[in-house]
């Protein structure tokens, strides 16, 4: 009952915690600028304010779609916060972001389509990490719930240290953020003006942007797991590795699309497959 | 007061400037001006815009761009001229391709004058514009309503 209390939680909080968190991002970027910035509150005036425009669509899919990618983010989160299997929840998060592609797909824009194969070639670079993610923390604690984990208090980020940093390496993709927004980018102008988002306008675009509070606040959550045994060191450890993501964001250009495939595939082979195979020689000696 | 006020994104398009507005409006994005402090974003996506913010003169090459342009950004939206040549053409009024002003192809709802406009005189303009489009947007809703 108490875990199911923590997962209503978070389908309510989740996006006030989302919304200030990306509102920090922008002050914070903007201060990296030497800029004032936005106001903190932000990201909720530009939702509701795309919540007051008129409804223009495309075709008839956009917004089932985008419906059905909100609904499987904030499903993602309630499974993971609910103690179900990370296998699942994981399994279910990429069916959210396969509904956003299809989303973005199903419009006939050049952008919206460059925009969706690119999300597809992310999607492929990011996955093989978390699948090494899940694997390591299965060898290490031999359960897949989030109570599980956090109740032997096994302190994961001694025993999987490269799959931690594996771990926010993809972070920053699923974040959409520099190097790697090839997708859509939340700055200005980019080659294909705003990629996956071109084609969505008013309500499915604020559906798009609440799906990505969302599983932020799900993927930070992921990351506290490696901290678990401190409480006090998790939290700390989320809200260095989201202000990492903000440094790396506002320091580093754009990626090529090959360029992130190859290293994201190298990153997951040497730090989440090198860190594997370390704990299996070391657990066998 | 509504939040079309607070989150106003811009789509700015170069009709034929000489890109000395153009200069001027992207001046207004840099530390200086800063125009993201009132949540203003420069987007190049009409989908997502609510202020279309004209430079330049209209020919008979780019009418038809505006347009197009123009009927992408959903309700409710505001046009700003900026500079004398997208308010009437300015020097370049008189040439055989020219329309004129941007008034001539779609309704135009605030006019910044200057050659080229200041940055101060294009904010000022598109926190006018702010004002007309959420009296845009009561509209609109009565329309709803009424109908």
């Amino acid at each position: 009952m108490k875990h199911f209390i923590i997962a209503v939680a978070y389908v309510i909080l989740a996006p006030f915690i989302g919304g200030i968190l990306f509102g920090i991002d922008r002050k914070i970027t903007a201060r990296m600028q030497r800029r004032v910035g936005p106001p903190l509150l932000q990201p909720f005036y530009d939702v509701l304010k795309l919540l007051m425009k008129d409804v223009q669509v495309v075709n008839r899919l956009q917004i089932p779609a985008i419906l059905c990618h909100l609904v499987f983010t904030i499903i993602t989160g309630f499974l993971f916060f609910e103690g179900s299997d990370i296998l699942l929840t994981m399994f279910v998060l990429t069916l959210s972001a396969v509904f956003l592609i299809i989303g973005a797909y199903s419009s006939s824009s050049p952008f919206s389509f460059l925009g969706a194969e690119r999300e597809l070639v992310l999607m492929t670079a990011y996955e093989p990490m978390v699948l090494l993610t899940l694997i390591g923390i299965y060898k290490v604690v031999g359960s897949f719930s989030l109570y599980g984990i956090i109740s032997t208090g096994i302190p994961l980020i001694i025993y999987l240290p490269g799959i931690f940093i594996g771990f926010v390496y993809i972070f920053t993709m699923k974040l959409r953020k520099s190097p790697f927004d090839i997708s859509a980018s939340h700055h200005a102008h980019q080659e294909i003006v705003r990629g996956l988002t071109s084609d969505f306008s008013g309500l499915t675009l604020a559906m798009i942007e609440m799906a990505h509070w969302y599983e932020t606040v799900f993927l930070l959550g992921l990351i506290y797991v490696f901290f678990a045994f401190n409480p006090l060191a998790g939290v700390l450890i989320v809200i260095a590795s989201y202000f990492l993501e903000i440094l790396v964001d506002n320091t580093f250009a754009r990626f090529k699309w090959d360029k992130i495939l190859n290293e994201a595939w190298l990153v997951a082979l040497i730090l989440g497959g090198g860190n594997i195979v370390a704990l299996y020689v070391i657990t066998r000696g | 007061m509504s939040f079309l006020t607070k989150s106003p994104w811009l789509l700015h398009y170069d009709g034929s400037s000489c890109n000395g507005c153009d200069i001027e409006v992207l001046a207004c994005l840099t530390p200086l001006y800063d125009i993201e402090r009132f949540g203003i974003i420069n987007t190049g996506n009409p989908k997502h815009a609510d202020i279309f913010l004209l430079t330049g003169s209209v020919n008979f090459q780019n009418m038809d761009i505006i347009r197009n342009l123009y009927s992408q950004i959903p309700d409710p939206k505001v046009v700003v001229a900026v500079g004398i040549c997208a308010c009437s053409g300015g020097i370049f009024a008189e040439c055989y391709n020219v329309l004129g002003g941007a008034d001539k192809v779609i309704p135009v709802d605030v006019y910044v004058q200057g050659c080229a406009a200041r940055p101060e005189a294009i904010i000022d303009g598109v926190v006018k514009a702010l004002g007309i489009l959420d009296r845009r947007y009561k509209d609109l809703k009565k329309i709803k309503v009424a109908s």
